[in-house]
């Protein structure tokens, strides 16, 4: 049997897989976010009437799940590999498939199922309809047509695929933790993240300042506010990551009281439905740049 | 000459709950679809798998029988002028009728001719009508619609091709952008695209590319496998209908495959490792002769044998992985004990609208206070009521039941017990969310069963007082299932507790054990009677007790859940006795001349020196005699009540109640709105059929 992927080959493989299939390779957006999806390469192209194909790895931060590194599979940061194609493409899931056999499994010697798995983000207004796909009994892609995106109902369709890229990898290389999988070149996944970890954890539920954490809160929604109103999206929609991001570290503290938590998810998602719509607009000012292109390319 | 038509759908993955009904769904549809349109056939098979709907209509009719049939015009003043011209009306109706004027022929009609018209309506042909059957499909609802690429069509998922064929012919329609031809698509993997040339070679061809589509079939062989997979291992398995039904959708061709995991695991509860099996990957658990679960597990794969040890391999890991982290879970969560849980609840919401978790709790020790002084409870069981109803939700927020939250109440139990709880506060924690469903198990103990009649009520109490109350189809906390489980309870347990008064006690003793959040539990009482009312019909008529003895104890004047079960069986058996129609002639009308004279809020004071007559004495002896009864028995006032009818028939034989002398006539009515009172602790008696 060929020598294993490491991490950076499968996401090597994945880019150059879905660069062919006329995704736009595209970086991590550099603002913290809980997954791939709250990236503005996803949350605000999924809204509008115009064309997008993209493909990205997306670092996701999600404080409540850190469990110090000791926990073979749980994670404060997890890697996802996020392709987004809108409209949603006839052959979707062969495609997808077909990414499958580019990482070297081949669907007769495995089992793969795509079972029932809506999906939906209430925080930030989105609503997608899906599955998630079993590869022999392990969830390893999060398979979404939106439906709802920042309380704007989507046309056309954005079909989203989200790969685990921790869970993907422990599979293919077949280790029992996540610490243990070669990200690249002989170095692991544990050399450079466990550390981090650890100190994610411990200051997520122990050292984070709670008085500072609610303040910034405070102050960056303000400020998406007064951007929404200014018409500047863009800077808008960062600080309502980073809303969401402190509200998540907050969260993990344990001491956000029920009332309250509904409370901060509700002044997100009214955030998240004016940005929604801001953008639209603002597209709708630019002429729909991307449609013109799709339609040119056609010609 | 007949034909046979196939129509299959092909799909993205259906989620497996899905399937079944929506291919029944589809033929209840294209059922009426031929009968609307006439067209006669032998029946309709049925095919699905989580990728295809599909029936084939056999035994089709060429086309529709002709039909002959006479229409009826204007009258003939109108259809012809003064000269016997016809008239532009005449006209008109013959050209709406696809004939002439020369085929009008007059019928007489209660002395006025009418135009009429003989027509000969050619049936359409078979071919020319079924493409319509395009709108079936499109009509299909399902519980989760979704719209794909850039259309604004709705489905369960999209649709990526169709079959329409009949015998060899394909009876083209389009949907969005796909167009209904001859080719299909196999096994996803196993298979390929295929053209199905007849109808008739429609499981045959799928067969040959890896998709079995007789559900039944595939159901039954995976049935088969499991089976003997059982027999080699000599394991036991014990049977789930609904797990079999869900992975049955979830397959195409299926191979069932078994794996294992380590004995440590074992350690886990039962449960938890269930769970983990059955709820989160699909798998049939296995037992060994003498029911020990076993650290071994059957599961079923879309696909062949071929490579089998991946699938089996992979599975095993992501099990192993689960039951790690329970494990985790398991020894975590002993690190605390319950008081440090029951502080956490503190945090945890019930309703927004209503308050937290904890709140609850204390809500609910008073109700079930409440429930034990009324139903008298020894010491010891009011002692473990109490402990049970401060704690009994502090499962909630172990990282167990937070990673398995289907395991609430399961892990109370098992948690409760390690702790050092006693075992009857343990079992009751585990069982205060009996029943779980309408026709559910009912708690076995009895501090279980307090319990549950106290959470259940909390439940609709809060949810009243807050203004939630269940409307139409609208009941998202279940509240109707709660109430039908206090009925159920109240009921099995023979337990006597008054709803009338209920409310009130339960108000003094919130304010006497000063509980944190005390919900107005007065506030929409009423609605709450009526509510309470409305599931005491859906139980008896469940006992199937007719409507006319249902109508009649749910108009007694108690609110005694038990005894208007009580009544209504009585009622009901009594019913079938000769002498029933003359006992109840006699109650009822004292029941009518009471109610149509209303004294309810007076004094009903009787003095007997007013008296006339000897009847009136010998019936008052008795009513007083009844009156003292307080044994509280339904079935003994029953029997009292009926025993009166003869003195009844002679009291009124004997006596005119409204006499003419004021002081009289009020007299004997308070002596029958005594009687009466009586009688409406039965119920209205006026409102049962007597033959």
């Amino acid at each position: 049997m060929s020598k294993k992927l490491s991490v950076q080959e499968i996401i090597l493989t994945l880019q150059k897989y879905w660069a062919d299939q006329g995704c736009m390779l595209m970086e991590a957006y550099d603002t913290e976010k809980g997954a791939g999806t709250m990236s503005p390469y996803t949350f605000l192209r999924a809204i509008g009437p115009e064309p997008w194909n993209a493909a990205y790895v997306e670092p996701s931060r999600r404080p409540a799940d850190g469990r110090y590194g000791e926990n073979p599979n749980r994670l404060y940061q997890h890697h996802q590999f996020q392709v987004v194609m809108k409209p949603s493409p006839e052959n979707i899931q062969e495609l997808y498939l077909g990414s499958l056999e580019a990482l070297g499994i081949d669907p007769l010697e495995h089992d793969i199922r795509f079972v029932e798995d809506n999906w939906e983000n209430p925080s930030m207004g989105c609503a997608g309809v899906g599955w998630e796909v079993w590869l022999d009994g392990m969830e390893v892609t999060q398979f979404t047509y939106f439906q709802q995106v920042g309380g704007l109902e989507v046309h056309p369709v954005t079909s989203e695929v989200t790969y685990g890229l921790e869970r993907l990898s422990s599979y293919i290389q077949d280790v029992e933790s996540v610490f243990d999988l070669e990200w690249g070149n002989g170095v692991s996944y544990g050399d450079i993240f466990k550390e981090p970890e650890y100190e994610h954890s411990k200051y997520s539920f122990e050292e984070s300042n709670q008085e500072m954490l609610e303040q910034m809160f405070n102050d960056f929604e303000g400020e998406a506010t007064r951007l929404i109103g200014e018409g500047l999206v863009h800077p808008a929609y960062d600080y309502i990551l980073k809303c969401s991001h402190t509200f998540n570290l907050l969260d993990a503290r344990g001491t956000v009281s029920v009332t309250e938590r509904a409370g901060f998810l509700s002044r997100i998602r009214n955030m998240a439905r004016k940005v929604a719509k801001a953008f639209v607009e603002e597209r709708e000012k630019l002429g729909y740049p991307l449609l013109k292109n799709s339609e040119e390319g056609a010609e | 000459m007949t034909h046979n038509y196939l129509l299959e759908i092909g799909l993205e993955e259906i989620p497996a709950h899905v399937v079944t009904p929506s291919i029944k769904q589809l033929v209840q549809k294209v059922t009426a679809f031929l009968n609307e349109n006439h067209l006669e056939y032998d029946k309709i098979d049925h095919f699905s798998t989580p990728r295809r709907l599909a029936i084939r209509i056999n035994g089709l009719s060429d086309q529709q029988p002709d039909v002959e049939e006479d229409a009826k015009g204007p009258a003939r003043k109108i259809a012809q002028d003064a000269d016997g011209n016809w008239t532009k009306a005449a006209i008109g109706f013959t050209r709406g009728q696809g004939v002439t004027v020369e085929d009008i022929t007059f019928k007489n009609i209660k002395g006025t001719d009418y135009v009429y018209v003989h027509k000969l309506i050619r049936g359409k042909k078979t071919k020319a009508i079924l493409p319509e059957i395009k709108d079936v499909i499109k009509s299909i609802n399902f519980p989760t619609m979704m719209k794909w690429a850039n259309f604004d069509f709705k489905y369960v998922r999209p649709i990526r091709w169709m079959v329409s064929i009949l015998d060899d012919e394909v009876l083209p329609f389009k949907i969005l952008d796909v167009e209904a031809g001859k080719a299909t698509r196999g096994h996803r993997f196993l298979g390929h695209d295929v053209e199905i040339k007849n109808a008739d070679e429609y499981e045959q061809k799928l067969r040959e590319q890896f998709v079995i589509v007789d559900a039944k079939e595939r159901k039954q062989l995976i049935s088969n496998q499991i089976k003997a997979i059982a027999e080699t291992n000599n394991w036991k398995v014990t049977p789930n209908l609904d797990l079999l039904e869900e992975v049955n959708n979830l397959v195409e061709w299926p191979t069932a495959f078994n794996g294992s995991f380590d004995q440590k695991y074992l350690s886990i509860p039962d449960e938890v490792l269930i769970t983990s099996m059955r709820d989160h990957q699909r798998f049939f658990f296995v037992r060994d002769q003498k029911e020990n679960l076993l650290p071994n597990f059957i599961s079923v794969r879309n696909g062949n044998d071929e490579y089998i040890e991946n699938v089996v391999r992979g599975n095993e890991k992501v099990l192993t992985a689960r039951l790690e982290d329970a494990a985790f879970f398991y020894n975590e969560d002993q690190k605390h004990d319950i008081g440090y849980y029951v502080d956490r609840l503190k945090r945890v919401s019930f309703h927004d609208k209503i308050g937290t978790m904890y709140e609850k709790m204390q809500r609910v020790s008073s109700i079930a206070k409440v429930l034990g002084t009324e139903l008298k409870l020894d010491s010891k069981t009011m002692d473990h009521v109490a402990r049970a109803a401060s704690i009994y939700k502090f499962d909630l927020v172990t990282g167990m039941v937070g990673e398995f939250s289907e395991l609430q109440g399961v892990m109370g139990e098992k948690y409760a017990q390690l702790m050092g709880e006693d075992p009857a506060v343990a079992q009751a924690i585990r069982e205060h969310y009996m029943p779980s469903s309408a026709e559910g198990n009912l708690p076995e103990s009895t501090v279980g069963a307090v319990l549950a009649l106290a959470d259940k009520f909390d439940n609709i109490f809060s949810f009243f007082a807050a203004g939630m109350i269940p409307s139409g189809s609208n009941d998202p906390y279940a509240l109707r299932r709660h109430a039908y489980g206090i009925v159920r309870i109240l009921n099995s347990r023979n337990w006597n507790v008054d709803l009338n008064s209920l409310d009130l006690d339960v108000e003094q003793q919130l304010i006497v054990d000063n509980t944190a959040f005390g919900v107005d539990v007065t506030k929409n009482f009423d609605k709450m009677l009526q509510f309470f009312n409305d599931r005491i019909k859906q139980f008896l008529e469940h006992q199937e007790i007719s409507y006319d003895i249902i109508e009649t104890v749910l108009s007694s004047t108690q609110h005694d859940v038990t005894r208007l079960i009580e009544s209504a069986d009585i009622l009901a058996k009594a019913k079938l006795n000769e002498d029933f129609k003359n006992e109840v002639e006699a109650l009822t009308r004292v029941q009518r001349i009471s109610t149509k004279n209303d004294v309810s809020d007076q004094n009903l004071d009787v003095n007997p020196s007013l008296f006339e007559n000897e009847t009136e004495n010998q019936l008052f002896d008795q009513i007083v005699s009844i009156e003292k009864d307080t044994s509280d028995s339904i079935t003994k006032l029953f029997n009292s009540l009926v025993a009166l009818a003869p003195s009844i028939t002679d009291y009124f034989y004997a006596t005119m109640v409204m006499d003419k002398d004021e002081t009289i006539r009020k007299n004997r009515l308070n002596m029958m709105t005594r009687l009466s009172n009586l009688i409406f602790k039965v119920g209205d008696l006026t409102k049962i059929l007597v033959k």
